[in-house]
């Protein structure tokens, strides 16, 4: 288990990168940092390893208090971005590192190597430098380095970022299996939506150095808890449309719909809902968004629809074949159950 | 020729006689001063190649009139040989402490924020041309003395040490630069300390780096003449490059069997160690992509 408690790190100038910052991270669980480029969720993770020293606040792993250990000393082992394998060792060397350090007979570690590199299907590739192997091939040998010293936890910074997208799916599926095998307490930074719900048991959500959300990829992209996260989660934006509360009712761009739980009459509220739960009908209708085609993006078997609504744009995801020809006028239903309501950003619907 | 014509049917026909007569010309100045040119770097270096073997050599290349009897003249003067081995003794301590002081300051200049780094090293870098220049040469014989390192190998090791640092520091600290500091940032996390990553890391990706500056390190001590000759008096510890200087008869013309063998010796450690090092470490850079 890792557990931070007020974490805090500021950087010479004043630039909080991670900003009193309360999470819990349990055992085996695959949790992954999210967040835009620049939000801390590195540091956060380096901080973590110790390779940045906390200004504030404590860092515990497995129970132990690690905040002023080196990194060496706090059992986890860290996968980089570029995966730092060192080039003038081979696999075997590269693998056995680890262990070299640790004083482990040379013998004993190279077998060690040599069975984690079967493991991750090196072993025809043991004798090979780094400079050597294909991407794909690198990355499972710094994983394989990680794992042969048999930490308390796996630290990952952007493991998939230096895979050509074909490879980042494979390599998305391996990790996430390797992970449940494992069954180790994984940390992981990205800033790549998608891969943090497909892999990840829970996300926390990250801005300027805070967390914004923590959850189940579920809760984090059903019911994001501010506009943040409701604009960060999902691969096709969600609409965030401005409207307000009066005589009962919700009237936002240009469409009067029910009022929702939870607010009061003359409050103004932001209206949210994911492109794919409106449906795009003809004409005028009495609770839609009605509209002008403005762009059709295809999404392969689906399409992105943008109706220009007058002052705002309003996205809706139609089914292959069924796609307005642009400049058609049109109406955009919402599917009133998958709606949300944030007022002053945070959310309200029950 | 003529294809090479035909395929340039663009070219107007009536100059074309001319322009090919340009063209040999052009062709002929070119090799004519390429030769000048390699002629003027070729030819002492034949010299030092025939001269030795010449029973009477002078100042210009010939065909020898061939002979082993300068070198038997040459081992008969009691300091040749033993020069050498002060020349070797010499430049050896001197590109290790060179390396050894280089290797650790660029490390720590290239890894810890220092403020005013680079204007530092850009001072080191101007004022060692001084220290081992002509210039500050009456104050390190005065602080030589004082430090009793007068006619010692540690004296002369030390003045040319320092010279060579600063050039040292500044070409390593960009080898060290280019290493990527994930490196060592992976083997912290597994354990390993300070000096362990630099044995095991940073050495090893740097040691062409490394390489480069021992042997440069090298050729300059085996080079330098002005050091040696004013912190050294007796001449059973003076290196090469001053005893060359000694090769001289009583009326000051130079004896050139003797000149000419003892500089076939003297050059031929450092041709080997180039080629050496070369074959041993290449004077390339393998990163951690491509090797």
């Amino acid at each position: 288990m890792i557990s931070l408690h007020g974490l805090t790190k500021e950087y010479p100038g004043g630039v909080r990168a991670v900003d009193a910052l309360d999470l819990e991270i349990a055992d085996g669980e695959f949790f992954a940092l999210l967040g835009p480029s620049g939000c801390g969720k590195t540091t956060l993770l380096r901080t973590i390893a110790g390779l940045e020293t906390a200004t504030a606040g404590r860092v515990t792993i497995g129970g132990t208090e690690v905040t002023g250990l080196p990194p060496g000393r706090r059992d986890v082992a860290m996968v980089f971005q570029d995966y730092a394998l060192f080039p003038h060792m081979d696999v075997t060397t590269n693998i056995a590192y680890p262990l070299r350090i640790r004083k482990v007979p040379r013998a004993e570690r190279e077998a060690k190597a040599a069975e984690t590199a079967s493991r991750l299907s090196l072993s025809e590739l043991l004798a090979r430098r780094p400079g050597q192997l294909s991407g794909g091939q690198q990355q499972r040998v710094a994983l394989a380095r990680a794992i042969a010293c048999h930490p308390r936890a796996f630290l990952f910074d952007e493991p998939l970022s230096n895979l050509d997208a074909r490879m980042r799916l494979e390599a998305r599926t391996f990790l996430k299996r390797l992970q449940r095998e494992l069954a180790v307490t994984t940390v992981f930074v990205t800033h790549d939506q998608g891969e943090a719900l497909a892999m990840a048991d829970r996300i926390a959500v990250m801005s300027a150095g805070r967390i914004m959300q923590v959850g189940t990829p579920a809760e984090v992209f059903q019911r994001p808890a501010n506009t943040f996260v409701a604009s960060f989660i999902g691969s096709t934006p969600m609409n965030l449309l401005p409207g307000v509360v009066r005589d009962g009712a919700l009237h936002v761009a240009g469409a009067v719909l029910p009022r929702p739980d939870g607010v009061a009459d003359g409050e103004e509220v932001v209206y949210g809902l994911r492109p794919e739960y409106m449906d795009l009908a003809e004409g005028e209708h009495a609770d839609g968004f009605a509209g002008k085609v403005s762009v059709v993006e295809n999404l392969g078997t689906a399409y992105l629809v943008t109706l220009d609504c007058g002052e705002h744009l309003v996205q809706a995801v139609v089914p292959e074949d069924a796609e307005p020809a642009p400049g058609a006028a049109a109406c955009a239903v919402p599917r009133h159950r998958r709606a949300l309501v944030y007022r002053d950003g945070e959310l309200v619907t029950p | 020729m003529t294809v090479g014509h035909e395929t340039r049917p663009a070219a107007p026909p009536a100059p074309a006689g001319t322009g090919r007569v340009r063209h040999s010309l052009g062709a002929i100045g070119r090799a004519t001063f390429l030769a000048m040119v390699a002629g003027f770097f070729a030819l002492p270096l034949l010299w030092l190649a025939t001269a030795p073997f010449d029973a009477h050599p002078t100042i210009t290349a010939s065909v020898p009139e061939f002979t082993l009897r300068n070198f038997r003249s040459l081992l008969d003067n009691p300091y040749a040989l033993g020069s050498l081995a002060n020349s070797v003794i010499q430049s050896a301590g001197s590109a290790v402490l060179v390396v050894g002081l280089a290797a650790l300051a660029a490390y720590a200049l290239s890894r810890v924020r220092v403020p005013g780094r680079d204007a530092l090293l850009y001072c080191l870098l101007l004022l060692s041309s001084v220290v081992t220049g002509t210039a500050a040469m009456v104050p390190i014989f005065e602080l030589a003395t004082r430090l009793n390192l007068i006619d010692t190998h540690l004296g002369v090791i030390l003045t040319l040490t320092g010279g060579l640092l600063p050039a040292a520091i500044f070409i390593l600290k960009d080898f060290m630069d280019a290493t990527p500091t994930s490196y060592e940032e992976s083997a912290r996390v597994f354990g390993a300390g300070p000096l362990q990553i630099l044995w095991h890391i940073v050495v090893p990706v740097v040691r062409p780096g490394l390489a480069t500056i021992g042997v440069w390190a090298v050729a300059s001590v085996w080079g330098s003449f002005l050091t040696p000759f004013i912190l050294l008096r007796d001449p059973e510890k003076s290196p090469g490059a001053v005893i060359l200087y000694t090769l001289y008869t009583e009326g000051g013309s130079p004896k050139l069997d003797l000149i000419s063998t003892f500089s076939l010796l003297y050059s031929l450690p450092v041709v080997l160690m180039y080629v050496f090092v070369s074959r041993k470490y290449g004077f390339r850079f393998h990163g951690g992509i491509k090797r």
